[in-house]
């Protein structure tokens, strides 16, 4: 549930620190984001901005040195870890550039991890895989195992894997970053599609203006902070 | 249940890799099977032996005779309530790989020491109205095919009769069986008082002494007192427990239990080893999806869960189908031709095994699990990006 006045992600004061030896890097400084529901949000900037460790802190894949992050309003940067894991298997739905889907199980059972957590039956499972399936046009290759399709294909399933339990929020790092032109507008159609049609959150992380601009929303992050355009 | 597929899958992921590390288990777990049905095969006699039983021989060696008239001064000693004797005849049937124990005895004598050889009473009365008259053990009946009735000739090594004349043929008048597992079914059985007064030499002379004690607690000091008997006599003796005579026969040839743990060991650690390297490999090979797993939602402990399953699957597959195909291997009998009569798999090393199975299975893939379940997510598909 969003908050009175439709935020369903809050960033405060967002800071996160790595060490490499004895050198401190800063990669994200005091940030500042609301993502209202509904919204589709496409994050840009160059490589090595912070763009998918802001991904991953909204995520709950990695936790903010300092800050507050709050979705769907719950303090996530509080969770402990289990909790956090069964947070993210509820609320957060994830697509990544190189699709991760597990090479040794079919689309159908790709799609159907998620499920695995929860307390659906057999049946059950099927039936949302096969809706999931549906949704991104892939009905027909439901059998088929990761190395028998093409990318376009397989970041489709990875789509659908991450949609399969109908999540809060859905997290894209770089979605079309290992597709030809033709299976990314394919697959920023079907982000699209489930932005507009089935009223999905989504946070995009790019460095393609062309798919950047499918999105309702774009920020630009660079040395650690947000801007609404790009910094020169 | 619902993960089994997924562990499944994993364990299919390197056909290759996982059928040679099933094969090396499985191989470890025959050979298991095997070393403990031997080890049992050559201490049998240690776990059936009478407590109650003691076994008087020469104090040089068993292969020394002892008087024949030592029974009577046996019987006399103080806690002892029965004694008889018996020789080894060492004769060969047919060819030499038949070998099979053949005992000259007191047919009454043996079988009262010996309740645990059940012979049907016809059959016993049979073969105390005939002197040339053996029983043997049901084993090497089925062995050879023998029935009551049947003439078997048997060429002595060392004991000829009729000056020089090796062959000695006896009746078989009776089969015996075990009252219990374990018990000797091989030994062939025939009278001493015939053999006596056939041989050609040391007539009067007897292999060993076999007592029975009134109270086994007390059958230290009974040994003793033989002993003490028979002390600076031309045949001095050694007297021990049964239990303590078979040990030290069996372990002639070095501590058989000892020999085969060291074997065992060395086998279980290598495997330890092989099973725990494809873990650690098959893991590593796969940061990234154990990320992605952690990354939709499953835990530290699930994603330790899968990999730790994994590696008892592969010992279990391994393990169970290596302890199946012993037990069976095992279960059509001595693959020596009769060396080892009392072949078989014990119950408990079954339970052994199968308690080694799931050991192996935890102990190779508990640091492999360790590593996934401390995999950080945002880390690992940093190194994937």
């Amino acid at each position: 549930m969003s908050d009175a006045n439709g935020t369903l992600v809050r960033v405060e004061k967002v800071s996160k620190t790595f060490k490499r030896g004895a050198e401190e890097i800063h990669v994200l400084d005091g940030l500042d984001l609301s993502l209202q529901k509904g919204e589709f949000l496409a994050l840009m900037g160059p490589s090595g901005s912070g763009k998918s460790t802001l991904l991953n802190i909204i995520g709950g894949l990695d936790s903010p040195t300092a800050g507050a992050v709050s979705v769907d309003g719950e303090r996530i940067d509080r969770l402990s870890g289990r909790k956090l894991a069964a947070w993210r298997a509820r609320h957060i739905g994830l697509v990544f550039q190189f699709y991760n889907l597990l090479p040794v199980l079919s689309a159908e059972r790709n799609v159907e991890l998620p499920l695995l957590l929860t307390r659906l039956s057999g049946g059950q499972r099927k039936k949302h895989v096969a809706t999931a399936l549906a949704v991104v046009g892939l009905s027909h290759r439901e059998k088929h195992y990761p190395r028998e399709l093409s990318g376009g294909e397989q970041q489709r399933v990875g789509i659908a894997r991450g949609i399969v339990t109908d999540p809060t929020l859905l997290l894209c790092d770089e979605p079309t970053g290992d597709l030809d032109r033709k299976s990314g507008d394919e697959v920023l159609d079907l982000l699209g599609a489930l932005n507009r049609e089935h009223g999905k959150t989504i946070i995009m992380v790019t460095h393609d203006p062309h798919a950047a601009a499918r999105a309702s929303r774009k920020l630009y992050l660079d040395k650690g902070r947000l801007s609404q355009e790009p910094i020169a | 249940m619902k993960f089994a597929r997924l562990v499944w899958a994993n364990l299919k992921r390197k056909k290759v890799r996982t059928l040679l590390t099933l094969a090396s288990i499985f191989v470890a777990f025959v050979l298991y099977g095997y070393l403990a049905a031997i080890r049992t095969a050559l201490s049998a006699g240690v776990d059936v032996a009478g407590a109650d039983r003691l076994v008087v021989r020469h104090k040089v060696s068993i292969i020394q005779l002892l008087p024949a008239s030592y029974e009577a001064d046996i019987e006399k000693v103080e806690g002892v309530a029965d004694a008889t004797y018996s020789t080894w005849f060492g004769g060969i049937y047919q060819e030499p790989r038949n070998f099979f124990p053949q005992m000259v005895v007191n047919p009454e004598e043996y079988l009262a020491m010996y309740p645990e050889f059940v012979l049907p009473k016809e059959q016993k009365d049979e073969w105390l109205r005939t002197r040339t008259g053996a029983v043997v053990g049901r084993t090497t009946a089925n062995r050879f095919g023998w029935k009551a009735g049947d003439k078997i000739p048997i060429q002595a090594t060392f004991w000829s009769h009729g000056g020089g004349n090796k062959i000695w043929e006896f009746d078989l008048v009776g089969i015996y069986d075990g009252a219990k597992d374990g018990v000797d079914t091989t030994q062939f059985l025939f009278r001493f008082d015939y053999f006596d007064e056939a041989r050609d030499n040391v007539r009067g002379w007897v292999g060993w002494y076999i007592v029975k004690v009134e109270d086994p607690a007390h059958a230290d000091a009974v040994a003793r007192a033989i002993d003490e008997t028979f002390a600076n006599s031309p045949a001095e003796t050694k007297a021990e427990t049964e239990g303590a005579f078979v040990r030290a026969f069996a372990e002639q040839i070095g501590n058989i239990g000892a020999i085969m743990q060291a074997i065992l060991s060395a086998v279980f650690f290598t495997i330890l080893l092989v099973a725990g390297n494809t873990m650690a490999q098959s893991v590593r090979e796969r940061t990234g999806e154990l990320a992605v797993l952690k990354a939709v939602g499953f835990t530290d402990g699930q994603v330790l869960s899968l990999v730790l399953a994994e590696a008892l699957g592969i010992a279990a597959l391994g393990g169970f189908a290596g302890l199946a195909l012993s037990y069976f291997l095992i279960s059509l009998g001595d693959p020596t031709g009769g060396n080892l009569p009392l072949f078989f798999f014990p119950t408990r090393d079954v339970i052994v095994g199968a308690a080694i199975v799931v050991f192996l299975g935890f102990a190779t893939g508990f640091f492999p699990a360790l590593q996934a379940g401390r995999l950080r997510i945002a880390d690992a598909l940093r190194r994937l990006a």
